[in-house]
């Protein structure tokens, strides 16, 4: 009787709505928490060795007599390459290893929301990525000497989140065409790398390209996001900005309603056609 | 050694690698695949290059940068190549208890997974090269190249190499599998010390040590100087050294590094065994 009682206390406190959509994230985000302490070797490989890989564009730009402020341009965009990678490596090609492991079928069956499971795998990653930049601001700027000058604390943050949102409304939509993918996930994760480096000036002002090119490349967020902190953080920012800050601000307010919503609308579609199609739990190899 | 156990390890895993590697899409999406990224890479050091200097291909640097960037393409694959297969295998098919299982060596097997990679590498090279002959003026002629050296030094730096790989690989056998890459990781951060994309005298004092010791500076360094004599002449680095010391510290470096990764293998096996990592599962 009393265990009637208790089961329907519990089934009373069931988690629904929001707090389902919170305690989702945390469950998903937790593993990868505990994991990491559990083995603590992605510090040197996470954190350390891509430092390296970073400086080494900071001494090109020496090795080629580039201004000081081109320093601090490789120290920060080399800091956001975390993040993209993150939403590369940790969400969106995640769901086809949670697919090898047989867990992606487990995450539809269960009640819960697919953004929230996405949240919280970027969440539980986002210790180590988060680290990894400031491991990067903070080495970097201490080691070659970077001098910053803000204009705007307020501006800094709000673009900073703004970019971070957009970014991982961008990286829950394609993390939506990956319930379809079977192996060619990995190497279009991989693929994604190098170019987007490169169309989104992580190592160089975004201006250097045509306005055309520059204004296709800003459909990732990183770019503007990017382009609108070395406004703000460098004194000779504003001079090599593609747009202005306030306009960036907007067209990042922009992206983030249309990544978010994309993503609603397109894991709710994906995940129907990979059902129909008999893709969650195929295993191409 | 059985001769035929290694021999077998080494071709069927290289079969296996390249179906791995290659037949997960059409020929034409994996020509594009095997194209854009080398490129788009090469295209960064071209646009930071061009901004700053105005488009001066002219200079010696350019060239420098821009060979030194196109042959460590082969660092990243042969050393990525050969590691991954650890987390491949092990992570991803569940399927490295069997090969420990099989009648194979597993070190040559390891190495036969890195080939796909290298020859995947290989296109990746020469198409980047071509891009800066066609289009950027890289100064490289055919006709004036020093193939001995460029072979010999090829065929040692790609041996270097792979021991590099196998060392790393030992060592992928023991941690979990990260966020990122264990073997491009590594190669990223070679990237610095290695004069690939800048003269070693750029770096500070403190750091050049490092450079010096590693064997990619030489290979680098070789490699210039069979297509291009003239740009690796341009920079003092290693201008005191004739082609034949520099092939004599590089082939010396290859056998430490060699010599190095069968003591690692051994090493990283026998705790790896121990502590039960040979099926571990670690993607979180």
């Amino acid at each position: 009787m009393q265990t009637d009682k208790a089961l329907a206390f519990h089934a009373s406190e069931k988690a629904t709505g929001w707090r389902l959509f919170l305690k989702t994230i945390a469950a998903r985000a937790y593993p990868r928490v505990i994991g990491q302490q559990r083995e603590k070797s992605w510090i040197f490989f996470d954190i350390f060795l891509p430092m390296l890989a970073v400086s080494a564009y900071v001494f090109v730009y020496r090795a080629i007599g580039a201004p000081e402020e081109y320093v601090g341009f490789v120290v920060v965009g080399g800091a956001m390459t975390s993040f993209w990678m993150n939403v590369l490596w940790s969400m969106s090609s995640q769901l086809y290893w949670e697919k090898e492991q047989g867990n992606l079928a487990l995450y539809i069956i269960a009640p819960n929301s697919m953004m929230a499971i996405l949240l919280g795998m970027a969440v539980g990653g986002l210790f180590a990525t988060a680290l990894r930049a400031v491991a990067i601001i903070l080495v970097g700027s201490l080691m070659f000497n970077v001098t910053y000058s803000v204009a705007s604390f307020t501006q800094l943050l709000l673009v900073f989140l703004l970019a971070m949102t957009a970014l991982y409304g961008m990286g829950m939509m394609s993390a939506s065409l990956f319930l379809l993918l079977s192996r060619e996930a990995w190497h279009i994760s991989n693929l994604a790398q190098e170019p987007v480096y490169l169309v989104s000036g992580f190592y160089f002002p975004i201006k250097s390209f045509n306005f055309w090119l520059a204004a296709a490349a800003s459909f990732i967020p990183l770019t503007l996001g990017l382009d609108a902190m070395r406004q703000l953080v460098f004194p000779s920012g504003a001079l090599l900005g593609f747009l202005s800050v306030k306009v960036e601000i907007i067209v990042l307010i922009v992206l983030c309603v249309l990544f978010l919503t994309g993503a609603r609308f397109l894991l709710d579609y994906m995940e129907k056609l990979a059902i129909r199609e008999g893709r969650l739990t195929e295993s191409r190899r | 050694m059985n001769r035929s156990e290694t021999t077998r390890s080494f071709t069927m895993a290289t079969w296996l690698g390249w179906q791995v590697e290659s037949n997960w899409t059409d020929p034409f999406l994996f020509a594009i695949y095997v194209i854009i990224k080398p490129l788009a890479g090469a295209a960064i050091l071209v646009v930071m290059y061009s901004i700053i200097t105005g488009g001066d291909y002219e200079s010696p640097l350019f060239p420098y940068i821009y060979l030194g960037n196109a042959f460590y393409i082969y660092v990243g694959a042969v050393m990525a190549g050969v590691s991954w297969a650890v987390i491949d295998d092990r992570e991803h098919y569940k399927t490295l208890k069997y090969m420990y299982i099989a009648p194979i060596r597993i070190p040559f097997y390891w190495l036969g997974r890195g080939v796909s990679r290298f020859l995947i590498g290989t296109v990746a090279v020469i198409i980047t090269l071509g891009a800066g002959a066609l289009f950027l003026h890289l100064p490289l002629d055919l006709t004036r190249a020093d193939w001995g050296l460029f072979l010999v030094s090829l065929v040692i730096g790609v041996t270097m190499l792979a021991m590099m790989g196998l060392i790393l690989a030992s060592i992928t056998l023991m941690v979990a599998h990260h966020f990122f890459l264990i073997g491009e990781a590594v190669a990223g951060a070679l990237y610095l010390f290695s004069g690939a994309i800048f003269p070693l005298e750029v770096l500070p004092a403190w750091l050049r040590p490092i450079g010096y010791a590693m064997p990619i500076t030489y290979w680098l360094e070789l490699m210039r100087r069979s297509l291009i004599g003239e740009v690796a002449e341009a920079f003092p680095t290693l201008a005191q050294f004739s082609n034949l010391q520099l092939i004599g510290i590089l082939l010396g470096l290859t056998v430490v590094f060699a010599v190095l990764s069968v003591f690692t293998f051994r090493w990283c096996d026998h705790r790896a065994r121990e502590l039960g990592l040979i099926d571990m599962v670690s993607n979180y």
